[in-house]
């Protein structure tokens, strides 16, 4: 059976649907940290069946909202001397700047960089987000 | 009611009160335009338009000129800085310091709202893409009032391309926001109204909106028919646009069924969707609505540049 130890200080990013935890390693470029870090594919999990894991030994500014974006079941922990300090828990993102484009080409934003889309989260069920230029829905894909 | 320097992007940077004051007062200067004569005098408006337009742009000009004003700008896009990449931020920062008050159209959609984060003076959209078209809603609300009376408890039908028609966006949204007024949206399905549109009404207004691919089926019951031209512009595929141009065509035949005060409106140009035969039958007022269009833009440069209240 493979073990990972736990951590002393820094950040645990759990309950990530299985198969998407190298995705988020590649958004948060934790490749290039010079710190220890570990991803863990399809462990066994009682609320997901299976689920991956990524354990940061250092303090980092998480971007929540992309998280909130690509997996909402997850949940970050921060630890300080091998305990749990603080859970957070994460969200769809109500608004989100910057972390994707509108996919309407007739939309001012792909073409002109001074027209910083806000995306507002339409009610939908579906994680469809509202261009503040054109008005347009844009799904969120990873 | 003061509107001094606010822009004019989207129709729902009015407050009703506020539309239905500009309308209010766009319909005193028809029925009395030289009491306004000169009423923008030593003002300058400045029109931007990246993209083609006849009427609109000529209604911004007629009626900068009937409140004693001046114009200048430029109408094709090739002809100006844009060409050579200048970006639409600057262009503005340089055009707000020529002219009092700025009017642009743009074939991106969030284009005036990019505009007016940027201009010192009051800006307005004269159009974007397929996106809105708020004077022709300022046009199309003071039509329905001098013809009907009154903007409430009508059934409007909109008849055409739903899809890419700015006017029926904005208009159809403003509309909403009127007392008990229920929509029929006629389109084939390719071009229906988009989705956040659909869900924005839904999910903010309490309408009615039946949606129907036949004109013959709902024409007796409709107090405004807004028919709207297939626009060849927006469509990125030839063959597609040749299949739905011809899709719905008013006739006299079919003006048979209708209401005796149906209002026939179209925000024009006119193609082939209503028929040369049907200009002359009482009930249609597209041209008048052309020419209100005038008086409305004239009631909101007058507010916006604070020569009014």
């Amino acid at each position: 059976m493979l073990e990972v130890t736990g951590i002393k200080r820094g950040i645990v990013i759990d309950h990530i649907s299985s198969g998407k935890g190298l995705k988020i390693f590649q958004k948060l470029n934790l490749d290039k940290m010079n710190t220890p870090v570990v991803l863990l594919i399809n462990v066994s999990s009682n609320r997901l069946g299976r689920k991956d894991i990524i354990k940061i030994q250092e303090h980092i500014d998480v971007d929540l909202t992309m998280l909130g974006l690509i997996d909402q079941n997850i949940t970050v922990n921060i630890i300080e001397d091998e305990k749990i300090v603080e859970k957070v828990k994460i969200n769809i993102p109500k608004k989100v700047i910057g972390l994707f484009t509108c996919k309407n080409p007739r939309c001012i934003t792909t073409i002109d960089e001074c027209a910083k889309p806000e995306f507002t989260l339409i009610p939908n069920g579906k994680i469809q987000y509202q261009c503040s230029y054109c008005e347009e829905l844009t799904e969120y894909k990873l | 009611m003061p509107l001094i320097n606010r822009n004019f992007v989207d129709p729902s940077d009015f407050t009703l009160d506020e539309l239905k004051h500009v309308v209010n007062l766009g319909l005193k200067m028809y029925d009395n335009p030289m009491k306004y004569a000169d009423t923008c005098k030593g003002k300058i408006l400045g029109t931007l338009f990246y993209e083609p337009s006849t009427r609109t742009r000529l209604s911004f000009e007629s009626a900068m000129l009937r409140l004693g004003g001046t114009i200048l700008g430029f109408s094709d896009a090739n002809t100006t800085s844009a060409k050579k990449g200048e970006s639409i931020a600057d262009t503005v920062r340089v055009l707000d310091d020529y002219a009092d008050i700025l009017v642009m159209r743009h074939p991106r959609e969030g284009a005036p709202k990019l505009a007016s984060q940027y201009s010192s003076v009051p800006l307005v959209n004269a159009g974007d893409g397929g996106h809105q078209h708020p004077t022709q809603t300022l046009t199309d609300l003071t039509t329905i009032q001098y013809y009907k009376g009154a903007v409430k408890n009508l059934k409007v039908a909109f008849c055409g391309d739903l899809l890419f028609g700015r006017t029926v966006h904005s208009l159809l949204k403003t509309l909403s926001r009127f007392p008990n007024i229920e929509f029929t949206l006629i389109s084939p399905p390719e071009l229906r109204i988009p989705n956040h549109l659909k869900i924005d009404i839904a999910s903010n207004f309490n309408v009615k909106i039946l949606e129907t691919e036949s004109l013959e089926g709902c024409i007796s019951t409709l107090d405004v028919l807004y028919m709207t031209r297939i626009q060849k512009e927006r469509f990125f595929n030839e063959e597609e646009y040749l299949k739905l141009r011809d899709v719905y065509i008013l006739d006299q035949n079919k003006l048979t069924h209708a209401k005796d005060d149906l209002l026939i409106m179209h925000p024009l140009p006119r193609v082939n969707e209503i028929s040369y035969d049907v200009d002359n039958d009482p009930r249609s007022k597209y041209f008048d609505q052309a020419k209100l269009g005038v008086y409305a833009r004239m009631a909101l440069i007058s507010l916006l540049l604070g020569v009014c209240e």
